[in-house]
């Protein structure tokens, strides 16, 4: 795992903001330390600003305030040809006149290397991405996986400490996504480079990062490992935004210490939850358990509190069962359980108990 | 082809599918008739604009290289000729340079007034020749420019910048502009950016825009008129020239030259074209 350390930190945003017209900032007050070697993906909604952050990173945009550092010198006025930053871009951006072995020798060129010397990086960079047998096709003779393999040789063959992906799977299909995914990880964990992943794609997010950084609304709103970020979501939004979530509205109506107990609005049952950031008694707050953390007649102990459920439906989805429930007032409330041997299937129409141990219930923003 | 009706047309759509296949027929003669006379007409053996009875019977003896002989043979023709390949050249690199340039800055969307400064630069093949033409002259004329062969030059670039702006902006429509942030990316400056990234891939574009240059400047008469003196008289002034004062038949041998030239000069660059878009893999095939 990378250093986090802002000591010593490869890539810095210090306090940058970001607006195209003078009045809204796209990007509002960015801090962010990217360790060397560290896999860190931004992830948010579009416009949400990750795209920006990208683009200033590799200079096709200025920063309207702030500092950006890449290895302790700041590079806000270095134009982009000069900063040696690697990046993949979403359509691919393959020179279409060009063979592939002349794309990934265009970098090479720039550098002036000799004409072996090229050869044999070319060679080892395709090598590394299964493509070795492509150098003299053209780009529009290959398939869209291909081309992105291409892409990601052409940013790796001048061997740059930082990559920039921009969404670089974003076109292609489900498998063929998953293969990349990685693919891309194998080869930036090989090589120990620094890569900066954006995507809107959470699963992608989880399944490839270090660590994740959700925007939204111009700022991170939580910096974490992908566990942690699933896990301990710090507000409503990440909680909504990174898996699937069920959320129930209430008032904080005791709270002591690392305990609460919410009532909820719809129908004054109580729960208990864990305060995350709900601070006084009578707060609002949105309560958010992930749906496969929720236990059916629960014995959780003798104060703990229960919620009385009404079955809706049963979904059969092969490895995993999801019930949807009436839970106070709301009818989309949803618990994923395992396809166990034991594992109880409900018919609709049922009435059961669900409870949850109070950490896996978390208080959030309202 | 959609010239086949299908079965259920009703009598209307018939005749009017008829009348359409007549008037297309029609346009198509109006347009190309006047060019293809003067073919055969410019074999004539006598002095004549006009079809000669033994013309019509095809009698071999009323039919001659003559005029085309003359052409080759006379000196104002010849001098002439020499004046147009020096001129359209020379003001077709010209146009194509700057129409090029401009047409990259004007694809830019930070430049501000773009609208403004295309509308004035397209000016030349809007505004009417004759105007353009009178200006030129007294322009060319205060800064001594009137009637020498740069002058002529200038005039004729000026008119062939707006062909080469238009075929070049449209080609930039279709240009991905992550192209050339990718070729910053892998550390290309501007410069290599420009020749070694973009230029290939407008190429098709600035060699259409180019072969409108020179075809302009190549059949040119009006601006020649005002802003040329005698010593760069063009083929089409010369042309002018000889259909009032010589009414001499060799102005039909010159256009049927003038005709094949732009013909094969069309197909040529269209080829070209073609094989550059087919190489840079912009159209299947």
């Amino acid at each position: 795992m990378a250093s986090t350390d802002s000591s010593t930190a490869f890539v810095e945003f210090d306090r940058v903001q970001k607006s195209y017209d003078g009045e809204t900032l796209v990007v509002k007050d960015l801090n962010l330390s990217i360790g060397k070697g560290e896999f860190l993906t931004m992830l948010g909604p579009s416009g949400s600003g990750k795209t920006t952050c990208l683009m200033m990173l590799a200079g096709f945009e200025t920063a309207t305030h702030g500092e950006i550092r890449l290895d302790g010198k700041e590079i806000n006025n270095i134009p982009p040809h000069k900063r040696g930053i690697g990046m993949v871009f979403q359509n691919y951006a393959l020179f279409p006149h060009m063979t592939v072995a002349e794309n990934l020798s265009f970098p090479l060129e720039v550098r002036k290397l000799g004409k072996s010397e090229r050869e044999q990086k070319i060679k080892r960079a395709l090598d590394m991405v299964q493509m070795g047998s492509f150098g003299g096709r053209r780009p529009t003779q290959l398939s869209g996986g291909q081309q992105q393999r291409i892409a990601l040789a052409r940013a790796l063959v001048f061997e740059p400490e930082l990559v920039l992906m921009d969404e670089p799977l974003g076109a292609l299909d489900k498998q063929l996504r998953e293969t990349l995914q990685f693919e891309i990880t194998r080869v930036a964990h090989d090589l120990g480079i620094t890569v900066v992943y954006v995507t809107h794609d959470q699963t992608e997010a989880l399944t490839m990062s270090d660590r994740v950084a959700v925007f939204d609304d111009g700022r991170i709103q939580q910096l974490a490992a992908p566990d942690t970020l699933y896990e301990q979501p710090q507000n409503s939004f990440v909680a909504q935004f990174i898996g699937e979530n069920n959320t129930l509205r209430g008032k904080v109506a005791k709270l002591s210490g690392d305990h609460c107990v919410v009532r909820l609005d719809e129908t004054g049952e109580e729960i208990d939850a864990l305060p995350v950031n709900v601070t006084r008694e009578g707060d609002e707050t949105l309560v958010s358990i992930r749906p496969e953390r929720v236990e059916f007649n629960p014995e959780l102990g003798p104060d703990a509190h229960t919620l009385t459920a009404e079955v809706l439906e049963f979904i059969y989805m092969g490895d995993v069962f999801r019930t949807r429930l009436k839970v106070a007032g709301r009818d989309d409330f949803i618990v994923k359980t395992r396809n166990r041997a034991d594992q109880t299937r409900f018919a609709p129409g049922q009435k059961i108990q669900i409870g949850w141990l109070p950490q896996d219930c978390r208080a959030l923003d309202p | 082809m959609s010239i086949e009706l299908p079965p259920y047309a009703s009598t209307g759509q018939k005749v009017w599918h008829y009348a359409y296949l007549v008037i297309c027929g029609l346009i198509f003669f109006f347009l190309i008739a006047p060019i293809l006379i003067i073919i055969p007409l410019s074999f004539n053996a006598e002095n004549f604009f006009t079809f000669t009875p033994g013309m019509l019977s095809f009698d071999a003896d009323a039919y001659s290289l003559r005029h085309y002989r003359d052409f080759f043979t006379n000196p104002d023709w010849q001098q002439a000729l020499w004046n147009s390949v020096r001129i359209a050249p020379v003001a077709t690199l010209i146009s194509v340079s700057l129409g090029t340039l401009a047409a990259v800055g004007l694809s830019q969307s930070h430049v501000p007034f773009r609208g403004a400064i295309m509308a004035i630069l397209i000016s030349p093949m809007i505004v009417p020749l004759i105007i353009s033409a009178a200006g030129m002259y007294f322009f060319y004329s205060r800064i001594g420019l009137q009637g020498t062969y740069v002058g002529v030059t200038l005039a004729h670039a000026a008119l062939g910048i707006p062909f080469v702006i238009i075929t070049v902006t449209a080609t930039l429509v279709g240009f991905d502009k992550s192209l050339t942030r990718a070729s910053a990316n892998l550390g290309a400056g501007p410069l290599r950016t420009f020749f070694k990234i973009q230029m290939p891939l407008i190429l098709p574009g600035v060699i259409s825009g180019g072969l409108f240059a020179f075809i302009t400047s190549f059949d040119e008469v009006v601006v020649v008129i005002f802003v040329g003196s005698a010593n760069q008289q063009t083929l089409p002034w010369q042309m002018f020239i000889g259909l009032r004062e010589q009414i001499s038949p060799t102005i039909l041998a010159v256009a049927t030259i003038l005709v094949v030239i732009s013909i094969v000069l069309l197909s040529v660059v269209e080829i070209l074209r073609r094989r550059s878009e087919k190489l840079r893999g912009m159209s299947p095939g």
